[in-house]
C-alpha cells in the first residue's frame, strides 16, 4: 500500500533522519509530538539570515536593519495567513505555546477576572492550560472546572454543556490531546462557548502542525502554538488573539518596541501586535518559523493530515495484534498521530529504553498531562507520534522493536 | 540491549528476594517517582548489634527501580547504620554495573533516596541524600 506523499522526498528533506542512533541502527523518530524534526530549506533560511541579513529589526535605517525588519513581518503576514487569520496584527510572536497561554493569562485574565470567575478546562489538558490557571486561582481566586474524559478518551460533550450553564467567563480547551490524539469538535464547542459569553482560548501546539486551522472559520478568540513543532526552530511561538480583543489587553512585559512613548512619568503602549512584544525577539527564529511554514505549505496540510491518518489507523490495526498492549484513547476515526500507550509486562521507561536500542524514538513518562494519566489509573503511558517525514516502514520497525521488549519482560 | 538489561537486573527484577513487609520495623519510608510512577516502601530492622537485621521493600516501577530497589537491601544487610548512612549514589551504580541517563539515573535512586530518608528519620527525600 502506498503512502500518499513521496515520503522517500520527505525523507531526503530532513538530514537528521539518516543518523544512526546505535551500531546498526537508523533513527526512526516516532517522537514529533515532543518536537518535529527540521527541513534543510528551514536550517539555511535561518543560517543565510545569520550570515546575509542580520541586524536588529524595527528601529534602524541602515539596509540591513530594514532587510531585516521585511523579512520578520513578512514572516508573520505567512503565519497569519497560514492559520486563516484576519490580518498580522492578530498574530503575537512569544517564546513557545506555554507562554502564549500565560500571555493571556497575565494580560487578560488576571485583569479581567475577579474572584468567583469560572475558568472551564478539561482533564485533557497539557500542564501548560491547567498550571497558570493554577496560579491565578492562588492568587485571585478564580475558580476552575475540568470537563471529563469519557473511557474511549472523547470529552463528555453532555457535561462541557451543563458545565456551561455555570456561565464561565473563559473556555480553555486542547485542539487535540498530545496524550490520547483526541481531536476536539473545535468549532461546536466554541459556539456553544460564545452563547454563554465566555471567552475561547484554543491550545493548538498538536494541531497546527498536522492539519488545516482556520481560526476565522473556527471563530475561537485565542489560539496557541509552537514553531518547533511544526518543522520551525524552538524559541518561537504564537498567540493569535482577534484583534479587538488584543487591542482591549494591557501589555504583557514591559520594555522596549511595545512602547509608542515613554517619559519619567510614564507610558503609552505600541499598536498590537507589537504591544506584546517587548524587547529584542527571536529574529532569525521568527525567520525560520516563515520557512517552515513556506515547506509545510508546499507539501500542503491536508495531504499531511491525510498520511498522517493512514500511518495512525495502520499503527492502531498493527497494536491490536499485540495482546499484552492497550493503546490510550479514542480509534483513528477521532485520533491525530498521536498513539499512548501501557503494557501489561514492562514499565514504560523499559520499553521505551529497549526501543531506543532498536533505534526507535519513542517518549514515556506522563507527557505533561498528570491529571490525565490518573483520570485513566496509569502513572505513566509510552507514547509514539508520528509527522510527514514517518512510513509505514517506521511503524514496522516500531512492532518489530515491541516484540523485543516481550522477549526481554515476557 | 543484552549490555542493559544483564543478567543480574532482570534477574532481581523478575525474582526479586527482598519483597515483603516487616510488622515491626526500625526504620520506615516510602516515596514515589511522580513523572513516572515508581513507587518504593522500605522497611528495616536492626539486631541488638546495631546492624541491619532484616530489610525488605514493596512497590512497584521500572526494571531499574525495582533491581536496584532488591539489590540495595541485599547489600545493606549486616551494615551498621553508620555505614548504611554513608551509602552513595557510586555504590548503586557499582552494583547495577551499568551506565544510565540522568532520567534512568533517578529511578535507579530511588530506593536509595528512601532507605536514607528512613534512617535520618526525615519527612520526606531529597536530592541531596543521593550525591
Amino acid at each position: 500500500m502506498n503512502t500518499l506523499i513521496s515520503v522517500i522526498d520527505i525523507k531526503n528533506d530532513f538530514p537528521i533522519l539518516t543518523r544512526e542512533v546505535h551500531p546498526g541502527k537508523s533513527l526512526i523518530y516516532l517522537d514529533s509530538a515532543a518536537t518535529s524534526q527540521k527541513p534543510v530549506n528551514v536550517i539555511e533560511a535561518m543560517n543565510d539570515f545569520y550570515r546575509h541579513s542580520y541586524a536588529n529589526i524595527h528601529r534602524g535605517i541602515h539596509t540591513l536593519a530594514e532587510e531585516a525588519t521585511q523579512m520578520y513581518e513578512m514572516s508573520r503576514l505567512r503565519i497569519a495567513n497560514f492559520i486563516g487569520a484576519r490580518s498580522a496584527r492578530e498574530i503575537v510572536f512569544t517564546r513557545n505555546t506555554t507562554e502564549a497561554i500565560n500571555l493571556v493569562a497575565h494580560a487578560w485574565a488576571r485583569k479581567i477576572l475577579n474572584s468567583g470567575d469560572l475558568v472551564l478546562l478539561t482533564e485533557m489538558e497539557h500542564h501548560s492550560n491547567i498550571v497558570p490557571w493554577q496560579m491565578l486561582s492562588e492568587e485571585r481566586g478564580i475558580k476552575i472546572e475540568f470537563v471529563p474524559v469519557l473511557e474511549d478518551g472523547l470529552l463528555d460533550l453532555s457535561q462541557y454543556e451543563n458545565l456551561l450553564k455555570k456561565n464561565p467567563k473563559l473556555v480553555a480547551f486542547t485542539h487535540m490531546s498530545n496524550v490520547l490524539g483526541t481531536i476536539n469538535p473545535v468549532k461546536p464547542m466554541t459556539e456553544m462557548a460564545h452563547q454563554v459569553g465566555a471567552v475561547v482560548l484554543v491550545d493548538g501546539a498538536q494541531a497546527a502542525p498536522h492539519f488545516p486551522v482556520n481560526v476565522s472559520y473556527l471563530e475561537v478568540d485565542f489560539y496557541a502554538f509552537s514553531a518547533h513543532k511544526m518543522c520551525g526552530p524552538t524559541g518561537v511561538g504564537v498567540l493569535f488573539g482577534g484583534e479587538s480583543l488584543l487591542e482591549s489587553m494591557s501589555p504583557f512585559l514591559g520594555g522596549g518596541d511595545m512602547i509608542r512613548r515613554v517619559t519619567l512619568e510614564g507610558f503609552q503602549s505600541n499598536e498590537v501586535p507589537h504591544k506584546f512584544e517587548a524587547g529584542t525577539p527571536p529574529i532569525a527564529e521568527v525567520i525560520g518559523f516563515g520557512a517552515a511554514v513556506d515547506y509545510l505549505n508546499k507539501v500542503g496540510l491536508q495531504t499531511i493530515s491525510d498520511h498522517e491518518h493512514d500511518l495512525t489507523h495502520y499503527a492502531l490495526d498493527c497494536l491490536s495484534q499485540i495482546k499484552w498492549l492497550h493503546v490510550l484513547g479514542p480509534g483513528h476515526e477521532y485520533k491525530g498521530g498521536v498513539v499512548s500507550f501501557t503494557t501489561d509486562i514492562a514499565h514504560p521507561h523499559d520499553v521505551a529504553q529497549v526501543l531506543d536500542a532498536e533505534g526507535v524514538a519513542v517518549r514515556a513518562g506522563h507527557h505533561c498531562a498528570m491529571p490525565l494519566h490518573q483520570r485513566f489509573g496509569v502513572p505513566s503511558s509510552t507514547r509514539a507520534s508520528f509527522y510527514l517525514y514517518n512510513t509505514r516502514k517506521d511503524i514496522d520497525q516500531l512492532i518489530i522493536a515491541l516484540q523485543r521488549v516481550k522477549e526481554i519482560f515476557g | 540491549m543484552d549490555d542493559f538489561y544483564r543478567e543480574i537486573i532482570l534477574d532481581h527484577y523478575k525474582n526479586p528476594v527482598h519483597r515483603g513487609q516487616l510488622e515491626n520495623s526500625d526504620f520506615s519510608f516510602e516515596d514515589e517517582n511522580p513523572l513516572c510512577g515508581d513507587f518504593i516502601h522500605i522497611d528495616l530492622s536492626m539486631d541488638d548489634d546495631g546492624r541491619v537485621k532484616d530489610a525488605v521493600f514493596h512497590g512497584h516501577g521500572c526494571a531499574i527501580s525495582m533491581a536496584s530497589a532488591d539489590l540495595l537491601l541485599e547489600n545493606i544487610r549486616g551494615k551498621s547504620l553508620e555505614e548504611v548512612k554513608n551509602l552513595s549514589k557510586q555504590d548503586i551504580l557499582d552494583w547495577l554495573g551499568i551506565e544510565l541517563s540522568p532520567v534512568r539515573l533517578k529511578c535507579a535512586l530511588l530506593p536509595l533516596k528512601v532507605v536514607k530518608a528512613a534512617v535520618y528519620q526525615l519527612n520526606e527525600t531529597n536530592d541531596k541524600l543521593v550525591e
